[in-house]
């Protein structure tokens, strides 16, 4: 059994704000729930499934399916991979939709570390004991960062990538996000500013880091059935994949990341290949986050990727594979740490052809998501979705 | 070059035994009795076979730099993960040494660091 062709996202809504001092988090997961339900053209009376993570205030689903007054859930999931649920949340929708538990999901994200003044990236957190890893990585310093540097130092060392090179990646993101005026930077930036900004953990500078933003996004995904009786372009999930890497007892390779197993996973069901692609949506928490996932997805080969992602090779129009074209995490926003729906969310986009002018892919009629929740430097998991126009 | 003092560990009833070895400045490892595969972090069901038992050995405390980061902190610090000897690769910080000079395949040895409050010491390398 398959999940290809089972269902369609009808409704993608991003917030416009990066910054949210005066509203909650669950105000913000309001906000996105009726900006996505809305653009579909359904109502909250109509949603039987909810889906959201741990960016979401309560337990589980709960406390947000009673804000929001959901009468009608049949089917709930709180499915928490940390930046990447929403792409599971698309996927494990399609199952549902699949097997008539329910017809109309809706997916919310939301967060204000902007507001609240997370240090996200250079912070390390103490995290609750019983975890088992924290007590093994805590007292190291362990923050987001300088994990993610390992990664990059590792690539380089095995590879040969340069900083140049992963540089590229930011420049890229900067061309989309001018256009984008909810950007946060929407300053078109070189690859020597990329070189010249700070060290925050070496090798990575401050520009090979994505933003800390408010914000938030949400999706509604329904049967065909549904979906054929809106008025919204059909964006039909056509393969989806996930994958777990983590430390393996300590043989860990830093090198690459579960987007090798969930991009293989995604690909063999949509029945395409990453030629097939016209649009790439990439998580990029960082520069290296791109890489490694582009490599592992297929786009080029293991060490290939500095070389791949270098000289305006990701830029709209201008190179071979346009990713990221709102700007990204790394230019337009990380809402709640976590960028897994403004993922899905520009996929849609361009997909509709709705994209900015200036950055929309010509007959882009199949499209990639992925994203990675966690850290490539420790434990992650990996969601990737192929999605097309019908 | 002052190193970063870490925050003490918070052992479980599972992990006891490693910090209390630290303070006897011994590093355990996880091996496994019938494959002799080893371990890193240890614990009491082996990650790789459901066959064996897992014991508790003490690591020769010889390692390399597998990679490395300078988190360029108020008070910077190299974190690590080193490649045992005996084979797993441990998160880590490299301390007692020139950043600058650091590089992947260094040469590096157990130190124990003594951690706040009079914590449980915390094993690190430094460089041979």
């Amino acid at each position: 059994m398959s999940i290809r062709g089972k269902a369609c996202i009808m409704g993608a809504y991003e917030h416009p704000t990066r910054k949210a001092e005066n509203k909650s988090v669950a105000q913000l997961h309001a906000e996105v729930a009726l900006g996505a339900l809305r653009d579909a053209g359904l109502t909250r009376g109509d949603v039987d499934g909810y889906f959201c993570a741990g960016d979401a205030p309560g337990m589980g689903p709960l406390s947000m399916a009673d804000y929001l007054g959901l009468t009608k859930l049949k089917h709930v999931d709180a499915t928490d991979l940390g930046g990447c649920s929403y792409l599971a949340h698309v996927a494990h929708a399609a199952e549902a939709i699949a097997l008539g538990k329910c017809s109309v999901a809706l997916i919310t994200l939301a967060g204000r570390p902007r507001s609240e003044g997370q240090a996200t990236g250079t912070a390390p957190r103490a995290g609750n004991p019983s975890q088992p890893d924290v007590q093994f990585e805590y007292p190291y310093g362990a923050a987001i960062a300088n994990m993610y540097a390992m990664c990059a130092r590792r690539h380089m060392h095995e590879f040969g990538t340069t900083s140049e090179q992963l540089a590229w990646i930011k420049v890229a993101a900067s061309h989309h996000a001018q256009h984008n005026e909810h950007a946060m930077l929407r300053k078109l930036v070189t690859v020597e500013e990329v070189l010249n900004s700070p060290l925050v953990a070496d090798p990575l500078h401050r520009l090979d880091c994505c933003v800390i933003s408010d914000g938030g996004g949400a999706l509604v995904v329904t049967s065909p059935e549904i979906a054929r009786t809106l008025k919204r372009p059909l964006i039909s999930v056509r393969g989806a994949g996930e994958a777990v890497k983590h430390q393996e007892g300590g043989r860990i390779d830093l090198t690459y990341t579960g987007a090798r197993h969930s991009g293989a996973r995604a690909f063999a069901e949509a029945g395409v290949t990453p030629a097939d692609i016209k649009y790439a949506s990439i998580y990029d928490s960082f520069t290296i986050t791109v890489l490694l996932q582009l490599e592992d997805l297929g786009f080029c080969a293991q060490g290939e990727g500095g070389k791949f992602v270098a000289d305006g090779n990701l830029i709209s129009g201008v190179g071979r594979l346009p990713f990221n074209t709102d700007g990204g995490g790394l230019c337009n926003n990380h809402p709640a740490n976590r960028g897994g729906i403004t993922k899905v969310i520009e996929a849609v986009r361009q997909l509709r052809g709705e994209a900015h002018p200036a950055v929309q892919v010509k007959n882009c009629d199949l499209a990639l998501a992925h994203g990675t929740g966690g850290s490539i430097g420790t434990r992650h998991a990996s969601a990737t979705l192929v999605l097309e126009r019908l | 070059m002052t190193d970063r003092i870490p925050p003490s560990p918070t052992p479980d009833p599972s992990t006891l035994r490693f910090w209390e070895a630290a303070r006897e400045g011994k590093l355990l490892i996880g091996r496994n009795t019938r494959t002799g595969q080893a371990h890193y972090p240890p614990r009491p069901i082996c990650p790789f076979s459901d066959e064996g038992e897992v014991e508790w050995v003490q690591a020769s405390g010889r390692g390399t730099i597998y990679s490395f980061s300078i988190m360029r902190a108020k008070l910077p610090y190299a974190i690590a993960y080193v490649e045992l000897a005996e084979g797993p690769r441990m998160m880590t910080n490299i301390i007692g040494c020139d950043f600058d000079a650091l590089r992947i395949g260094q040469e590096v040895r157990l130190v124990f660091q003594p951690s706040e409050g009079d914590g449980y010491p915390v094993p690190m390398f430094s460089p041979v």
